[in-house]
This record gives C-alpha cells, sequence and structure tokens, in this order.
C-alpha cells in the first residue's frame, strides 16, 4: 500500500546553529552559509567553514535549482512515504550537495544531471527542501 | 627495538539466528572462545577493546577481567579493525601485552541490543533522516547509481559481485546462503532500493567473534600451538558522517587512505596479497573497495569480478567466506573478515585458499564513514 501523509513523515528538530537554515524553509527559502574569506557555500551549516576554517560567515540565499547527482527508488516502508519514493542527491547551483526527496516524478523517467528546482514540504512544525523536475523553459 | 604484534587467538560464536543469546553473551562467548583457541586464561588478559554496545567495561566486567587498557573505538562495522590497530600499537609502546578485542550483535533478533537511539535534532536526523531512509538500505546504496554512470562498470556486474560470493559461501557450511545464483537470479530478486534487490544487500544475523592480540614474544612463550597471524601493517581513516557529503560520490577517499597507510609499513603492494576481504555490506562496496586500494584501474572492478578473478579459482580470492551477502552480517561485520582472514593464514578455512599467505582486510564503518586496513601474514 503506499500512503502519502507528509505530516508523518519524520520531522527534524533544529539546533542553535542550524535555526537559520530551518527558519528559511519556513519562509520558503533555501539558506545556506558562505564563507566569506573562501567565497564558498558550504552544506550543511556549520559555526566555521569546513574548507578554510574560518568564523567569517554570512548566510545567503540559494538559486533553488540543482542537477540530479544521484538516487535510489526505494521500495522500503517508510513512515508517511509513498512506495516507492525517490531518495536523491542533488548538487546545488551553488555547490554544494544534499540529501532530498524527488517528488512529482514518474522514477522511470529520471535521468542523472537533470535539472531539478526546490520546493518546501510541510511536516509537522518544519518545512523540508525537497526537488521536483525543472519545468522546460523555466 | 619495536616489538612484533601477532593475533594469538581467534574465534566465532554459533551464527544466524540466536533468539535466546543477548548481545553481550554474543561477546562473552567469543572472548571465551577466542581465549581457548590462543590457550590463555583470562587473568592473562591486560587490554580489552570493543564498542559502546554493551560497551569494553562491561565486557571486561562480565569475564572478571580488570583491564588496563582500554578502546572503546565505535565507528561502525570496521571498528574490530581500528581495534586491532590501537592495539598494535599499544603492544609496541609497552602499554598492554594481551588485548582481546570483542564483538557480539543480536543485530537479528535484537536480544539486549536496543535500536540505535538518533535525536530528531542531531546532524543526520536534520540533514538525512527527513527523506525516508529507514537504515543503510535506502543511504549506503545512494551514491551507486553515480558511480556506475561514470565509470565502466554495469548493473549486471553489480549483480556478479553477489555472484561471486554466493560460490564462496556454497562451500563453507557455516554460511548462512549456500546455493549458488545466477545474474538473472539477482536481477530478478525483490527490489529493495533500486538499482539494490535484496541479493545485493547484506544479511542480518545475530552473532560474535573475538580476537587475541599480543606480542609476538608474549604469545610464543604463552600461547596455543595454532600459526600466529602476523600483523605486517594496517591504516585508518574516516571522513563524512553523511553519505551525501561524500567528496566525490564514485570513490571512497578513506579505503584509499587507510590501505596506502598499510602498504607503506607493511612494505608490501597489492601484488603482494594473496587474500582479500572487503567489507560487502552492500554489492558495490567490494567494487569500490578493489578500485580504490588500486587492485584494479578505475572502472575495471566489475570486469574483474565478471571474469572470476575473485571467485574460486581466480587469481584474488575475495570474501572467501561469503561475505555479508551470503556468509553473515550482524550489524558490524569487520570482526567476521578478519576471523576469515586468519583461518585463511592459518589454513583452517572451509573454502581454503591454496598458498594464502598474505591477506588484506578493508573494513568499512558506517555509510562510507570510516575505513580500516589490515595487512596481515602467516610469516614475518
Amino acid at each position: 500500500m503506499t500512503t502519502s501523509i507528509p505530516e508523518a513523515r519524520f520531522a527534524p528538530r533544529a539546533t542553535p546553529e542550524t535555526q537559520p537554515y530551518w527558519d528559511a524553509t519556513a519562509a520558503g527559502r533555501l539558506d545556506l552559509p558562505r564563507c566569506r574569506p573562501c567565497d564558498q557555500v558550504f552544506f550543511y551549516p556549520r559555526s566555521s567553514c569546513p574548507r578554510c576554517g574560518s568564523t567569517d560567515l554570512e548566510w545567503v540565499t540559494c538559486s533553488g535549482r540543482g542537477l540530479l547527482h544521484t538516487y535510489i527508488v526505494s521500495h522500503r516502508p517508510a513512515p508517511g512515504f509513498p512506495v516507492p519514493t525517490v531518495i536523491a542527491v542533488v548538487e546545488l547551483e551553488e555547490g554544494p550537495r544534499m540529501m532530498t526527496n524527488l517528488v512529482e516524478a514518474d522514477p522511470d523517467t529520471l535521468e542523472l544531471d537533470m535539472p531539478v528546482e526546490v520546493r518546501f514540504e510541510q511536516r509537522t512544525g518544519v518545512a523540508v527542501p525537497v526537488f521536483v523536475p525543472m519545468k522546460e523553459n523555466a | 627495538m619495536s616489538r612484533d604484534v601477532v593475533i594469538m587467538g581467534a574465534a566465532e560464536t554459533d551464527i544466524g539466528k540466536l533468539p535466546t543469546t543477548s548481545t553481550l553473551e554474543l561477546h562473552v562467548e567469543g572472548a571465551r572462545r577466542a581465549l581457548a583457541d590462543a590457550n590463555l586464561t583470562k587473568d592473562q588478559v591486560d587490554g580489552i577493546a570493543s564498542v559502546s554496545i554493551p560497551g569494553p567495561i562491561q565486557v571486561a566486567h562480565s569475564l572478571g577481567i580488570t583491564p588496563t587498557y582500554v578502546d572503546g573505538t565505535g565507528v561502525g562495522g570496521s571498528s574490530f579493525l581500528f581495534h586491532v590497530r590501537h592495539a598494535t600499537a599499544a603492544i609496541k609502546a609497552g602499554y598492554a601485552d594481551v588485548v582481546l578485542v570483542t564483538h557480539g550483535e543480536s543485530g537479528r533478533s535484537r536480544v539486549g541490543a536496543p535500536m540505535h537511539p538518533r535525536a530528531g535534532d542531531s546532524v543526520m536526523a536534520q540533514f538525512e533522516m527527513p527523506y525516508g531512509i529507514t537504515g543503510p538500505p535506502t543511504s549506503f546504496t545512494v551514491p551507486a547509481r553515480r558511480f556506475l554512470h561514470e565509470t565502466d562498470n554495469t548493473l549486471e556486474q553489480l549483480a556478479e559481485v553477489a555472484v561471486a560470493q554466493r560460490r564462496w559461501a556454497s562451500r563453507n557450511p557455516r554460511a548462512m546462503f549456500r546455493d549458488e545464483i545466477s545474474v538473472d537470479d539477482v536481477l530478478g530478486a525483490k527490489m529493495i532500493a533500486d538499482p539494490f534487490t535484496l541479493l545485493m544487500c547484506c544479511l542480518v544475523t545475530d552473532g560474535g567473534g573475538a580476537l587475541v592480540v599480543a606480542s609476538r614474544e608474549f604469545a610464543e612463550a604463552h600461547g596455543s600451538d595454532k600459526p600466529l597471524v602476523h600483523i605486517l601493517g594496517t591504516g585508518e581513516a574516516a571522513t563524512t558522517p553523511l553519505i551525501s557529503q561524500m567528496e566525490d560520490m564514485t570513490r571512497c577517499k578513506q579505503f584509499t587512505l587507510s590501505s596506502q597507510a598499510a602498504f607503506k609499513e607493511s612494505g608490501t603492494s597489492q601484488a603482494d596479497i594473496d587474500h582479500l576481504m572487503i567489507y560487502d555490506a552492500f554489492a558495490h562496496v567490494p567494487l569500490y573497495g578493489l578500485e580504490d586500494m588500486g587492485f584494479v584501474g578505475r572502472g575495471e572492478s566489475g570486469a574483474f569480478v565478471a571474469e572470476g578473478n575473485t571467485s574460486p579459482g581466480g587469481s584474488l580470492p575475495l570474501n572467501t567466506n561469503g561475505g555479508g551477502m551470503s556468509y553473515t552480517h550482524t550489524g558490524m561485520y569487520g570482526m567476521f573478515a578478519i576471523q576469515e582472514s586468519v583461518r585463511q593464514l592459518r589454513g583452517e578455512a572451509a573454502a581454503q585458499v591454496d598458498g594464502a599467505g598474505t591477506s588484506l582486510v578493508l573494513g568499512n564503518g558506517g555509510m562510507f564513514m570510516s575505513a580500516a586496513t589490515l595487512i596481515l601474514a602467516n610469516q614475518r
């Protein structure tokens, strides 16, 4: 049986250093830290740059566009998720990669490196970034 | 002068479905059997190493040992290789003489084994678990499609890994699955995480085992008449706790780093290795291991396996107990990979490789999170 109940899906909780990320998703933005000395955006949010170690960081809003880097089509039941579910890694336009779901797409039509864009899925008390195939001519 | 270090005792418990044995008891039973194998009493042990459940202090206390060297490194299924490496360093430094490394896991029956609690605000919980990941089958598998895409390896060759290992398992009466299988069987099995079918995934079993690591001097003075297994070189490395954050999803950096360290310390190269164990939680992991340790070139691992090189009679026997996919996989499989190398080097394996004088064990921890390499030999 495939049941799709977003409210029943796992709802993450922020820690102080990740709160701005989750505040942004609630407002419909994908924000990530950028290291000013390196000019690098990185995922996941941390209090210093994993490349140079600087704490001179600022939050930037990502374009929400990326490429489908890799994925599986999960046939394992997970609370609130339909079977099958596409579990993917997306490479953001800004460089970092992140785990996500690819939704609103037939798993048989997916191709690696296809363009995707972010959507926000409302869970209990938190909005989770997921991705959809980018519409042509968008 | 640095002391030579050896594995002087090794043993596994019963394995498979053990619904009346707790995780702790599996550690303790493995330890008793390994000590008996080494012809030692528990009072000759001065060091203990194990993972966090139930923890080295609990294991030592249950056995009646007061250790003066304790290692609780818990970095996933590779932990026991890390323990052997750390024990080797401690023995060389004179901090311990005899270190007991124990594993036990009621992975299937879950007796005395709490599920790994993971807070909803851990890093993994925030950035990976929200996406329907239920465990290793739906996360460890994620990089594989990219790996196949960027290399010349194929889905059929991925299936060949399971086929080759089942050939070894068919020769091993202790293996959980022993009937030989075909590529079609593998590809046609129940889909778990496309492209991975059930037969490309490891088992979930109960079991335990232990090793006795000691100075060669001590082993020769006090041990049994079993052949000593010499630790020639070791390496360890760790990268990311989140699989989505691998630098390159088609390469496992810690496989390269840990094996390079072990080759360097041992003064050996790939061509010197007679027998190989690569932690196989899923079918792609041995392919990464073969490539990232330099046994084959980039993109050549699939054909290497498909051509039978790692199968019985092949040039590089790999996972000769049947591996995590056919032999046993309690959750933290690394102990069983080491045990098979010890058996091969002693000449007592169920599917014995003729002339196995050197063996390399590569352990993976977590989902491409940590790795350690041991290069072992039957003489120094």
